[in-house]
């Protein structure tokens, strides 16, 4: 089994893994084994196109979290120029687990946070596999001031499993970090836009998720407690994620639908990992309309759209 | 009277048939000490035992009763209900979790908002109810807490907030994490209005309560020993690995850690925050 395929691509795998194998005859031998190739290549993309044609939310949870799938700093790289990170919260720590920064966006100068997961064991233990401490929710609230007096709109970008549920975090006061961002968010005197890239983790991602625009990658989720903790807590049986992942409604599809988000990027067929080019494009794009409309608005009306829509959510009788 | 009792003539039958059996609900025992305590002295008491003076949990409608005047009381948003919009089922239907709650605790949601006077002070005061789903945020709770807040800024009269909460509602899944957003906004107008905010966390206050409103109030205030953290105790031990240290997550641990401004008992709570507003109000 390829580890950097998840249960349901393994089919894919297993082709692609052949399709290589082709290739690199092919370079070696004589044979023309183009056309060959060729089929397979044809094959693959219609096993692909099968299978993500209806994946389960389960299944968008797991691409969220797929191993390949970009992150923040690859974003970056893509999205922004002249991106200087900043560290440090001034009071504790730097925590890796969020990275921020201010940069270019097509020649405007805007601040840029985002959770980051790391790529290895020893990357991920160092960003605490994208989990917040306080220290990381005050870093991403001192940039976002920042922003807000020197006249940038603040982008963000969320992938958190959660905030890190540790002693340490409790003891410096993991409630009162995000409870301030997200009051301090709501009346930010700047343009907020945040993208959903992988995991919406709870109050977690909601701590640098508070906007006037809210977007979703396709393959992304965003919920209240992840499918294993509901099923856990609910079910009694974190075996159970599958059912709790449908009964959540974590895709960006389900959200939409409810009115909890904004907008969906697209991800090309396969996921964002397959082509990062494209996606940077989807998100470019909507970042880029988004950051026009904004910028159009005196600052008092789009705070009144902000509160507007903040104290909109809910469903009652 | 049993069927049997009615034909048997009256000389045979004896006179208080329930001797040695104690009443129903006439005693309570101390959830932390174990004494045996007399219902109404507890009642009377505030739900805190007269033996250790533990803080045991209180109703929502007992607590901002015992809080506020007693007249004038008007109540806010108690005409907006709980739906069942995701049709949410896990080992029982929410539409079925909600019926029994409301059954149970005879109010209609986890948040009971109330128009009073402190002292003579003007004030909206709100209480979680705990027995209704673990006193979990919805979109009702979120809502309520809004009006009484928005209802706090038109009358420019302080709010204050009794918490109990395990955190956000997860069968109203994203919709009740955005009621943290939109909570938290409403109190940033309290904060650039300058309508002071007291946030009172009593036992257990955890998760998304705690991590938005809860901690936001001007004063923070705890009762003894309440359990207050981000995430619950259980959850920490299995990530970490390591038992807690004593008293971790307690209200004392909060304060000795800079979350709180003061612990105050029950019985205090009135004439504390009474104090705390008329200072700020300069009054």
């Amino acid at each position: 089994m390829n580890p950097d395929y998840l249960d349901f691509e393994q089919p894919i795998a297993e082709l692609e893994a052949k399709i290589d194998e082709l290739k690199l005859v092919e370079g070696s031998e004589d044979f023309n084994l183009n056309e060959e190739i060729a089929r397979l290549q044809a094959k693959s993309q219609s096993l692909i196109e099968s299978i993500f044609r209806n994946l389960s939310p389960w299944q968008i949870a797991q691409l969220a979290r797929h191993p390949k799938r970009p992150y923040t700093l690859d974003y970056i790289e893509h999205l922004f120029v002249d991106f200087t990170e900043l560290h440090g919260d001034r009071m504790y720590a730097d925590d890796a687990a969020i990275v921020a920064g201010i940069a270019r966006f097509e020649g405007q100068s805007v601040a840029v946070i985002g959770h980051q997961k790391g790529r290895n064991t020893s990357e991920n233990i160092r960003r605490n596999f994208g989990m917040p401490r306080p220290e990381g929710y005050r870093k991403a609230l001192r940039i976002m001031e920042l922003a807000e007096r020197f006249q940038m709109p603040v982008l963000t970008f969320v992938d958190t499993p959660g905030a890190y549920p540790g002693i340490g975090a409790e003891e410096r006061g993991q409630s009162q970090a995000i409870a301030l961002n997200l009051q301090r968010m709501s009346g930010l005197r700047t343009p907020l836009v945040c993208t959903v890239v992988g995991e919406g983790g709870s109050g977690g991602a909601l701590a640098i998720g508070v906007c006037d625009h809210l977007s979703m990658l396709s393959y992304s989720t965003y919920s209240v407690i992840s499918p294993e903790g509901c099923a856990s807590i609910l079910w009694k049986d974190a075996g159970r994620a599958e059912d709790a992942a449908t009964a959540l409604g974590i895709t960006a599809e389900r959200l939409k639908e409810l009115k909890l988000i904004d907008e969906i990027i697209q991800e090309p067929l396969g996921g964002a990992h397959r082509d990062v080019e494209t996606t940077c494009a989807n998100i470019r794009s909507t970042l880029s309309a988004t950051l026009t409309r904004l910028a159009s608005m005196p600052v008092e009306d789009l705070l009144a759209a902000r509160y507007q829509r903040l104290t909109q959510f809910g469903v009652f009788k | 009277m049993s069927w049997l009792e009615k034909l048997m003539p009256s000389r045979i039958r004896t006179e208080g048939t329930g001797k040695g059996k104690v009443p129903e609900g006439l005693w309570d025992k101390c959830t932390s000490c174990g004494a045996v305590l007399y219902r109404s002295d507890l009642e009377r008491n505030l739900q805190v035992c007269t033996k250790c003076n533990h803080h045991m949990r209180i109703g929502a409608r007992t607590r901002l009763l015992a809080f506020l005047d007693e007249s004038p009381l008007e109540e806010i948003g108690q005409d907006i209900e709980p739906k069942d919009f995701l049709k949410f089922r896990d080992s029982k239907k929410y539409k079925d979790r909600l019926g029994a709650a409301q059954k149970s605790t005879k109010e209609t949601e986890a948040l009971l908002v109330m128009k009073g006077c402190l002292k003579q002070l003007p004030v909206v005061a709100a209480a979680f109810e705990f027995r209704f789903i673990g006193g979990s945020m919805g979109s009702v709770v979120g809502e309520r807490f809004l009006r009484g807040a928005q209802r706090a800024l038109q009358d420019s009269i302080p709010l204050v907030c009794f918490s109990t909460s395990g955190g956000a509602r997860m069968q109203e899944a994203l919709m009740s994490l955005f009621q943290m957003a939109k909570t938290s906004a409403v109190l940033d107008r309290m904060r650039s209005q300058r309508i002071p905010f007291v946030s009172v966390l009593t036992d257990p206050t955890t998760g998304g309560v705690s991590a938005s409103l809860a901690m936001l109030g001007d004063v923070n205030i705890a009762e003894p020993k309440a359990l207050i953290g981000f995430a619950g105790p259980r959850v920490i031990e299995q990530t970490v690995r390591e038992t807690l240290p004593e008293g971790f997550q307690r209200s004392e641990f909060l304060l000795e850690h800079g979350a709180l401004d003061m612990i105050v008992e029950r019985k205090d709570l009135r004439d504390e925050v009474h104090r705390i507003l008329c200072i700020l109000l300069h009054k």
